[in-house]
């Protein structure tokens, strides 16, 4: 937290702009990210969020535009900045027979601070496997692997990219629960994931990216309330003149039925109450209530007319 | 500079040696050869010919010495190559670590496998070579490091320049080995057309069979000069070229 008591903003990105040939990978990304936050990039295959990333790595210059991170610019500091970070690459890999502690050791060797590194292999499930060689390890047990080298440095940022692309749903939840646990070591977390469900459990803050321009950002609920307000209720009810009493709500749009199922499509936060409001005074009795509520999916469709997939 | 380097050249020795055929092909196969075919040719021909006993006692241990060399250099050439694309490089550069300490590394760990190499063969060539050699050791070894040193320098631009790790040891071995037939290691230099004569002195391998032949007959390092200085100017001009067209992914 600065002075003021607002966060401190850690990175600082306007207007980079990248390109590779005559492909234009990232244009105009502007973003700030602030301390103890996780801020995720997400967007489909292809939209620049690698690249992007890695310009405020260091690892890579933009064409145009300016990065601060840490008060630093790096490039021109980019040891400095290295020694301050932590890094985890898409599809990154290391030497086939290095063993896992020599990798983390030597990793450990490389920064100017550094955490105890048995302990740090304890916490991600790698002490039994740390004589074991890289090319042997599980796809879980690499990503945990590459999470241990990106916190050897007890590093202020830690940079994240498609952390669990690839891995079963198991392996996932429990790299989640190690971000979860990076966030609440009050650590600034910069990810990126096409994994929309993803980005709702773990990020503070998200912003689309698509074609190399971001086109929204914001928190999670902010987008689905910006851009997705429409709730449904799917209820399942034998009252004759229900019907009628949910068309009476004033957020009501539309009412479906199909035999004693209802759905009902309204606008705004308060929707839901109404609903449930209309039944109790009414006296409608419900075999059956659901709510479905729009999610970064069905935002991410809606900006872009496509689902995040394809 | 030195930041990590010993670190990461001792692991990087270590990873070699893990590999299948990484201490038996780099250093025990050499010897081998050398011990069994200097054996062969000795004994084949008791009668010790000026020419045999030349090529036993002077021929063979520099080809040998080349061999390890070059090998040691397309070693360099596959590991750079596969290290490119797996993104370890990468993953390395994403570190405090200094791109050059990354590659210093991968020259150290070529320098010190040709060194030890070098040192078994002589001493295996000590005991069981048919002539009575009175080599010139730590001479020979400097003198095939600093050779080792320069046609490294060349092998990072070949690393720049081979498109895919599959592709890195034969475009690496289609460029090094054919040097050798121009060396002047077989073949001395002034019977060859001119034409030849010429592409000879632009090969940086004939300077170093120049330098280790010379070296092993007991000539002195200020005769050789010119070519400890054409060494030096191929480690120059390809180091600057590699920093110019190097690529890291
Ligand atoms: N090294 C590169 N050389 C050429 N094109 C690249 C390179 N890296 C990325 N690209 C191209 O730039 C665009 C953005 O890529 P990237 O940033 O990796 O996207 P994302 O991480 O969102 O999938 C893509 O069209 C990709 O093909
Ligand atoms: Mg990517």
């Amino acid at each position: 937290m600065g002075v003021s008591g607002t966060p401190r903003s850690v990175i600082q990105v306007s207007g980079i702009r990248k390109t590779y040939g005559t492909t234009v990978a990232v244009s105009e990304v502007s973003f700030e990210v602030s301390e103890g936050e996780v801020f995720g990039l997400i967007g489909p295959n292809g939209a620049g969020k690698t690249t992007t990333m890695e310009c405020v790595e260091g690892v890579r210059r933009p064409d145009r535009g300016d990065i601060s991170i840490l008060g630093l610019n790096p490039f021109r500091d980019v040891y400095q900045v290295q020694n301050r970070i932590g890094v985890q690459l898409q599809q990154a890999q290391l030497q086939k027979r290095i063993k896992v502690w020599e990798a983390v050791d030597l990793w450990a060797s490389l920064y100017s601070k550094s955490v105890d590194a048995a302990r740090l292999l304890e916490q991600l499930g790698l002490a039994d496997s740390r004589n074991a060689w890289f090319m042997t390890l599980s796809g879980g047990q690499k990503q945990r692997l590459f999470i241990a080298l990106a916190l050897i440095n007890d590093p202020e940022v830690v940079f994240l990219d498609e952390l669990t692309t690839g891995l079963d749903p198991q392996s996932r939840r429990a790299i989640w629960d190690l971000v979860r646990g990076i966030r609440d070591r009050g650590k600034t977390v910069f990810m990126i994931t096409h994994l929309m469900e993803e980005a709702e459990r773990l990020c503070d803050r998200v912003a689309i990216i698509e074609h190399g321009k971001i086109i929204d950002m914001g928190r999670p609920e902010e987008l689905v309330g910006r851009h997705c307000p429409a709730r449904t209720v799917v209820l399942a009810t034998a009252n004759a003149l229900a019907e009628e009493r949910f068309r009476a709500i004033p957020q009501v749009e539309t009412v479906v039925r199909q035999g004693s199922q209802f759905t009902i499509r309204g606008l705004g936060e308060e929707f839901v109450s109404e609903v449930i409001q209309c039944l109790s005074e009414n006296r409608i009795r419900v075999t059956d209530f659901r709510t479905m509520l729009p999610n970064l999916e069905d935002v991410f469709l809606k900006l872009t007319g496509h689902s995040i997939r394809d | 500079m030195l930041h990590g380097l010993w670190k990461l050249t001792w692991l990087e020795i270590k990873i070699f040696l893990r590999e299948p055929l990484g201490a038996f092909g780099s250093i025990i196969l050499p010897v081998l050869v050398f011990v069994v075919v200097g054996r062969f040719m000795g004994g084949r021909l008791p009668s010790r010919s000026i020419a045999t006993s030349e090529f036993v006692r002077v021929g063979l241990p520099v080809f040998v010495s080349v061999l390890i060399a070059l090998s040691g250099v397309l070693s360099l050439v596959t590991i750079v190559s596969i290290y490119r694309e797996g993104g370890i490089l990468k993953r390395l550069r994403a570190t405090p670590l200094r791109p050059q300490t990354i590659l210093t590394a991968h020259v150290l760990v070529k320098l010190v496998l040709t060194a030890v190499t070098m040192a078994l063969s002589v001493l295996a060539g000590k005991r069981y070579y048919p002539i009575n050699m009175d080599v010139p050791i730590f001479g020979f070894t400097m003198a095939l490091l600093i050779s080792t040193w320069s046609i490294l320098s060349i092998g990072f631009v070949i690393a720049s320049i081979v498109p895919t790790a599959r592709f890195a040891q034969p475009i690496g071995a289609a460029i090094l080995y054919p040097m050798i037939a121009l060396s002047g290691l077989f073949v001395p230099l002034p019977s060859l057309p001119p034409a030849l004569q010429a592409l000879a002195r632009v090969l940086p391998l004939t300077y170093a069979v120049s330098l280790l032949q010379g070296i092993l007959k007991g000539e002195a390092w200020w005769a050789h000069r010119g070519d400890v200085a054409a060494l030096t100017l191929v480690f120059v001009i390809c180091t600057a070229l590699s920093a110019k067209v190097f690529r890291w992914e």
